[in-house]
């Protein structure tokens, strides 16, 4: 499985190891629901160390689409809330 | 659904919009490869301006470190002529400009990592780009239009996946050097002012300050006086102690003095 992490690039991820990013994700999504700056932050950053750590740098001159994408790891809950919205922070 | 596949989601739909925009697959290809090149001198252009912040940053570092050794210097003089209190005015000063100098340190750090990051993301899009222009070119060779639109569809979600990541990129970077890029105007206004620059200009109507400021020129008399004696010695013997008495002999002759003062202070800067 691909992961991107914005502005940082696509990890190989092995999907053994999904299970326990999925949980730090759902400890992400409940922050960002909660407005919780702090446990944000937290989730956050374990679950960028976690790809970071269990995941191999994919090819950069693939051209293979993420199968999941991350926000990039300064990113504030307000800017993830912008990203979810469809005519937020991406450019089109 | 998981935070980290909404995200996917909203990528993949924007690069199906851009997939839309040409009739003809073939054009699709080229039409995005033009924006890709042109998004790849977007970073190029993005990795100049923070270093150009960046470098102006260093030097504002420079010029406030350079002001803050002449406070010390002077600090140093205050004491040598037992002025506790002027010393403790310049050393107060120094401190201010300690401050300033430790906040844009900080800057200086941040921008080098943008500058660091933006290229990583420069290398990671020239890649995908070259990639790119060899898939498309085989995809035009060998063009069934059926089968054309499968691939096209693989590579164009992939490179505009990472066009929507390094377009981000790029907007955060641009914001960030536009805040430094305010704050690093305020500071040149400053140092042009000669506020920082010269400590002895900041308050011009400082009773501290100008005796300060004449105490330090009556010192420097004394030691150039001391060195143009030693020069014009005609025996080296003498020249060597004439310098520890040069107070006396200035106190014997004060109209050259004077005039040694007036030379001094012109070639100051």
């Amino acid at each position: 499985m691909i992961i991107r992490i914005l502005g940082e690039g696509q990890y190989d991820v092995a999907d053994h190891a999904l299970e326990r990013l999925n949980e730090l994700d759902a400890a992400l999504e409940a922050a960002v629901e909660a407005g919780d700056e702090a446990a944000f932050a937290t989730a956050l950053s374990g679950l960028l160390e976690g790809v970071r750590t269990v995941g191999v740098a994919h090819p950069a001159d693939s051209l293979d689409e993420s199968d999941l994408i991350l926000p990039y790891a300064d990113a504030t809950i307000d800017q993830v809330r912008q990203l979810l919205s469809d005519d937020g922070l991406i450019p089109g | 659904m998981s935070l980290m596949s909404r995200i996917s989601l909203i990528f993949r739909s924007k690069a199906n919009k851009a997939l839309d925009r040409a009739e003809d697959p073939r054009e699709t290809l080229d039409y995005s490869y033009q924006r890709q090149l042109d998004l790849l001198s977007k970073v190029r252009r993005g990795v100049a301006d923070v270093a150009t912040s960046r470098k102006r940053v260093e030097l504002q570092v420079t010029q406030l470190e350079g002001s803050a050794a002449k406070l010390q210097a002077q600090a140093e003089k205050s004491l040598q002529m037992n002025r506790e209190d002027l010393a403790r005015e310049a050393l107060t000063r120094k401190s201010a400009l300690a401050s300033q100098i430790s906040d844009l340190k900080a800057q200086h750090a941040q921008l080098q990592g943008e500058e660091e990051k933006l290229t990583l993301a420069q290398q990671r899009l020239q890649a995908k780009v070259e990639s790119f222009r060899t898939r498309k070119e085989t995809i035009k060779a060998t063009y069934t239009a059926a089968e054309a639109q499968t691939r096209i569809n693989e590579a164009m979600s992939g490179i505009g996946e990472e066009m929507g990541d390094v377009g981000m990129a790029i907007q955060r970077a641009e914001d960030k050097t536009a805040q430094m890029q305010a704050r690093a105007g305020a500071i040149d206004e400053l140092i042009a002012s000669g506020a920082l620059d010269d400590a002895s200009s900041i308050n011009s109507g400082d009773d501290i300050t100008r005796e300060l400021e004449s105490m330090s020129s009556q010192a420097d008399v004394e030691a150039e006086l001391a060195r143009l004696k030693g020069v014009s010695a005609p025996q080296a013997p003498e020249a060597i102690e004439a310098a520890p008495d040069a107070g006396e002999i200035l106190a014997d002759e004060p109209e050259k003095q004077e005039s040694v003062s007036d030379t001094s202070k012109d070639g100051q800067p």
